[in-house]
């Protein structure tokens, strides 16, 4: 096979006029998309090497550069679209799975888009979060059914609580999944503005454990970088039993990932492959999982709220059922929008369901069965924005799990080649000339102010309704009606539509 | 005084702090199109990043309280400003004989030959004034004006 | 259209409470007279009363008192009944004519014990009312449960408070406290249930306000068996009075605490212990929190309970003098029975003012 059918994705566009040839885009590009001829004193893009990521377009000094859609159209054809076809001649050249990093990115309906919140009019006055306490602070953790107060005073303590000042978290990413920059900057901002950050399954770096009161430790099939220390390092332990980009299969680190920093951190040789087997060989099913849950319970000496993380899938209310009962504090639900470091294309774009509809059916089916309140939900699986996080609060979670948002504030451009471990953007690489590209003290701030804009308009949003406290909006439906949707979808959401 | 540092573990060598040190000392500091095209010999900057990769940091004139480039010069050029502590050359007294290049320990001194032959290094902005440049560019905050001695 | 219950119903209200502490009973007609100034809070679509103390003859039988539609509804409720209940007396609520009151349904009276077999194991008596109030609402078409307490009852329909009043003849009865409520719902359901107050055993609340955490105070009290038929946030109101003072066994102080919980900015500024405690009423009952705007009083046999939202977005005034406590929307409605009060305040966001019978002033 001497010629590759496989064409260019994009269009470098460099404007001469613009050009001052300082080969800024030549240094930053890790595909080398751009180059420097010498002998005709020139700067070059080769098209095909390009990803879109827009590192070079920030860079350019001139704005001398422009990124297109590769202009050669396929016969147009509705069925066989041009991205069908090449991934076609990829696997025709390679006989491999088609790999790909980030969420889902096919046009899948998106509900929180169908969702409109309520504000007050006349009966009730909106409240104004410049002049009245907005608040937000949530906790995290099995709630009992009631409490026991004699004498003015609270006589059997409560289960241990995750304590966050914005219900929003960032969620699970491993060190080596992505930079040790990239996570000291999630892990300085969570500190930074009062929630947590999690691990990921890639261990905790020796240089976190100060973050560890905003660290949840994550416990996953391949058990990397778990040990006493560790669990204790955190403020909460996490059992992964799937997420929402690759429900059901595992995970996998190559080895040229694994330097000697990812090495010792996840406990395991140097540039050996991390594999993380799809479940966890020692929960074949629900009781499993629940001598994990006490196992970790019992190694904390029951101090910390234990979560156990799964993906959206089809049977997801009995599922959640079943994990409450098995003793986890807090259910994360991770939906089919779910980023990735690296997924498998097919599983990533064709399985498990969106998080709106699994929030709602679980948390429905919890309160049917009067156990909501003794666990926590969290959702994650493309928390866009802070209506989307109002919007969850709202259809019954506890909180958001954000991780896309969140490396988007870092500078991510949803490239999708995480896989690839060229991260121009210095996140989703192991490379040390790419990872010191993210200055972790601007992560920081960048990730913070995040947090701290989406705090504002959730207040907003909240004082609209005539609300101040958080807890209000949970599980509040009657906040939300529904536009476009079928009556059986609205129904799966428990919320009425517009105009009634 | 305030010196500027370079923070090597957070350099991705763009270079851009050469490229905006160029424009602010061309012809036309304001506009970096102009500084680069239309000037007739290429803009030099008076900063240089070392590099080997992933290695990479940006290195000007430190202006050194003893600066043995004041010694040397034969003219008189290379004073450093007992009140500012930036070690200057007055390129109209300069006359090229590169002496200071010689002795300079950090290598920070460059030939400009584009016009009278001239000793080229940092000024710190003095005629720019505020944070010098290369500072104020950086993308990576990896470069810091500071009085302190930067530690990490 | 769709009636109360079926839909969910936003309405503004004038409230008002009258309390002996020496726990002397007097007539009706004072709480008449104080609501009935308050007369443009309401707009005829709904009044009611809610009394203590007026059936001592039967102090320890429960008094329901329902609204019937139809003589089906009657006859199928009433079979229901005397299934679990032994029925000491019952009758028909006495009413006089006022020409403005219309579409009155039948309002029957009946005074009852429950049968001790009737009881599943571990049920008291009190949740066995709970559970046949919550049948009949939920069950039976056109019946619908007023009151169920003892020695008190409701007395509400559609119309201004004061004419409920004289088609209830009020004046007639004594009672130790008397609430008031008049209300001017966001549209004409017509239906008497839908009137306030809420009640539920010996629980009453008559509120003023609309609180936005409605959906989920009301999702939060499902889970413990409530059926909200109404949907109002009274009836959501009472529910959770009735889960934490009744069912939870929460020191009313700290159920307060979390119905209108005091702000994080000021538990920071608690003493480590009463921290931990609110903190955990946070935690535990945050979704019982109601938010938005209400000034509510609580009356049950033990005493009153007036509150407002944390944010006081309610007016509410409360005045005493001699033995009596008042509590009303306006303090016009106050001094048009007591024109000098003693002590007249209006009290702070999520304050309560309570009011208990003192010692040996009731017999319970």
């Amino acid at each position: 096979m001497t010629i590759s059918m496989s064409t260019p994705d994009f269009l470098i566009e460099r404007d001469r006029d613009r050009c001052i040839k300082c080969q800024v885009c030549v240094r930053q590009c890790a595909n080398e998309a751009h180059f420097w001829d010498e002998e005709e004193q020139k700067v070059k893009a080769n098209d095909a090497l390009c990803v879109d990521c827009h590192r070079c377009v920030t860079y350019c000094p001139t704005h001398a550069l422009t990124i297109r859609k590769y202009p050669l159209e396929f016969r147009e054809n509705a069925n066989w679209t041009a991205s069908t076809i090449k991934a076609i001649y990829r696997q025709a050249e390679t006989g491999g799975i088609l790999l790909t990093g980030m969420g889902n990115d096919r046009p899948y309906p998106i509900f929180w888009d169908h969702l409109l919140l309520n504000a007050s009019q006349v009966t009730n006055p909106s409240i104004d979060p410049l002049r009245e306490p907005m608040e937000l602070k949530t906790f995290l953790g099995r709630k009992p059914d009631q409490l026991k107060v004699e004498d003015g005073r609270l006589v059997e303590e409560i289960p241990p609580q995750l304590e966050l000042e914005v219900p929003i978290m960032f969620s699970a990413m491993s060190y080596g999944s992505i930079s040790l920059n990239a996570i000291k900057s999630l892990a300085a901002a969570a500190e930074r503005v009062g929630i947590m950050y999690n691990t990921g399954e890639g261990g905790l770096h020796k240089d976190l454990y100060k973050y560890g009161k905003n660290t949840i430790v994550q416990v996953a099939s391949g058990r990397f970088g778990v040990h006493p220390e560790y669990l204790q390092a955190g403020a909460a332990i996490e059992i992964k039993i799937g997420q929402g980009a690759k429900p059901g299969i595992g995970g996998h680190l190559p080895g040229e990932k694994v330097g000697l920093e990812v090495s010792q951190t996840r406990m395991i040789p140097e540039g050996t492959d991390a594999i993380s087997p799809a479940p966890h060989h020692d929960i074949y099913s629900i009781e499993d999982l629940s001598q994990l849950i006490y196992s970790l319970k019992e190694a904390t000496q029951y101090q910390k709220p234990v979560s156990v993380k799964i993906a959206a899938v089809h049977n997801i209310a009995a599922i959640a059922s079943g994990i409450a009962r098995a003793g986890a504090d807090i259910i994360a639900i991770d939906g089919f929008r779910g980023g990735t470091g690296a997924a498998p294309l097919r599983t990533r774009d064709n399985v498990g369901i969106p998080i709106e509809l699994a929030l709602a059916a679980v948390d429905s089916r919890l309160r049917e069965e009067g156990i909501r309140n003794q666990v926590s939900l969290v959702v994650g699986g493309s928390i866009r924005n802070s209506a989307d996080v109002v919007k969850a609060i709202a259809l019954g979670a506890d909180a958001v799990y954000i991780a896309t948002a969140a490396l988007i504030s870092l500078g991510c451009h949803l490239c999708q080649k995480c896989n690839t471990g060229k991260c121009n953007w210095g996140i989703a690489t192991q490379n040390p000339q790419l990872v010191k590209r993210l200055n972790p003290e601007i992560g920081a701030e960048r990730a913070a102010n995040l947090i701290m804009a989406w705090e504002h308009e959730i207040k907003e949003l909240l004082g609209g309704m005539g609300i101040n406290a958080v807890e209000s909006l949970r599980g509040n439906r009657l906040m939300l009606r529904g536009v476009g949707l079928s009556d059986r979808e609205l129904n799966i959401l428990g919320v009425l539509p517009a105009g009634e | 005084m305030k010196r500027v540092y370079a923070r090597e573990e957070i350099c991705g060598g763009c270079k851009l702090c050469e490229v905006h040190c160029a424009v602010a000392h061309s012809q036309y500091p304001n506009d970096i199109i102009k500084a680069f095209l239309k000037q007739k010999t290429k803009p030099i900057a008076r900063i240089l990043v070392e590099e080997g990769r992933p290695i990479s940091f940006a290195l000007q004139c430190r202006h050194c309280e003893d600066a043995p480039c004041t010694k040397a010069c034969i003219t008189g050029a290379m004073q450093k400003d007992p009140v500012t502590g930036i070690v200057a050359n007055d390129e109209t007294r300069c006359v090229g004989c590169w002496t200071c290049i010689l002795v300079c320990p950090f290598g920070a001194i460059k030939r400009d030959e584009s016009g009278h032959k001239v000793a080229s290094k940092c000024d710190l902005c003095a005629t720019v004034g505020g944070t010098p440049v290369c500072v104020q560019n950086c993308p990576n905050d990896a470069l810091v004006f500071t009085d302190e001695l930067w530690r990490r | 259209m769709l009636r109360e219950g079926e839909v969910r119903i936003p309405s503004g209200c004038a409230i008002s409470g009258i309390m002996n502490k020496k726990g002397e009973v007097f007539s009706g007609h004072d709480i008449i007279q104080s609501i009935a100034l308050m007369h443009d809070r309401s707009n005829g679509l709904g009044g009611g009363f809610a009394a203590y103390g007026i059936y001592p003859d039967f102090p320890d039988h429960y008094a329901f008192h329902l609204f019937y539609e139809s003589a089906e509804a009657k006859e199928k409720t009433e079979t229901y009944l005397n299934m679990l209940f032994h029925i000491a007396e019952s009758g028909k609520i006495p009413t006089r004519r006022v020409p403005s009151v219309k579409n009155a349904p039948l309002a029957w009276r009946y005074f009852a014990k429950p049968k001790p077999d009737a009881l599943f194991e571990d049920e008291s008596e009190d949740e066995l009312v709970v559970r046949a109030v919550m049948y009949i609402n939920a069950h039976f078409s056109g019946s619908f449960v007023v009151s169920s307490g003892k020695n008190m009852g409701a007395f509400k329909g559609v119309g201004y408070p004061e004419e409920m009043g004289e088609y209830f003849r009020l004046e007639e009865y004594k009672g130790y406290i008397w609430t008031a409520h008049g209300r001017f719902p966001t549209n004409t359901p017509g239906w008497w249930g839908g009137a306030h107050p809420f009640t539920l055993l010996d629980w009453s609340i008559v509120h003023n306000g609309e609180i936005s955490s409605y959906g989920a105070n009301r999702r939060f009290l499902e889970m413990f068996g409530y059926k909200l038929t109404m949907q109002t946030d009274t009836e959501a109101i009472t529910y959770a009075f009735d889960l934490l003072l009744r069912k939870q066994n929460i020191p009313l102080d700290i159920a307060i605490a979390t119905l209108a919980a005091p702000f994080w900015r000021d538990i920071e500024r608690m003493s480590l212990e009463k921290q931990t405690l609110y903190k955990a009423v946070r935690t535990v009952y945050g979704n019982l929190l109601l938010n938005g705007p209400f000034s509510i009083i609580l009356g049950s046999n033990k005493g009153i309970v007036a509150l407002n939202d944390r944010l006081k977005l309610r007016s509410l005034v409360a005045a005493t003098q001699a033995d009596v406590l008042y509590i009303a929307s306006e303090e016009s409605a106050i001094r048009e029975i007591c024109p000098e009060p003693e002590k007249i305040w209006a009290p702070r966001g999520g304050e309560p003012v309570i009011g208990l019978f003192e010692e040996g002033g009731i017999q319970k």
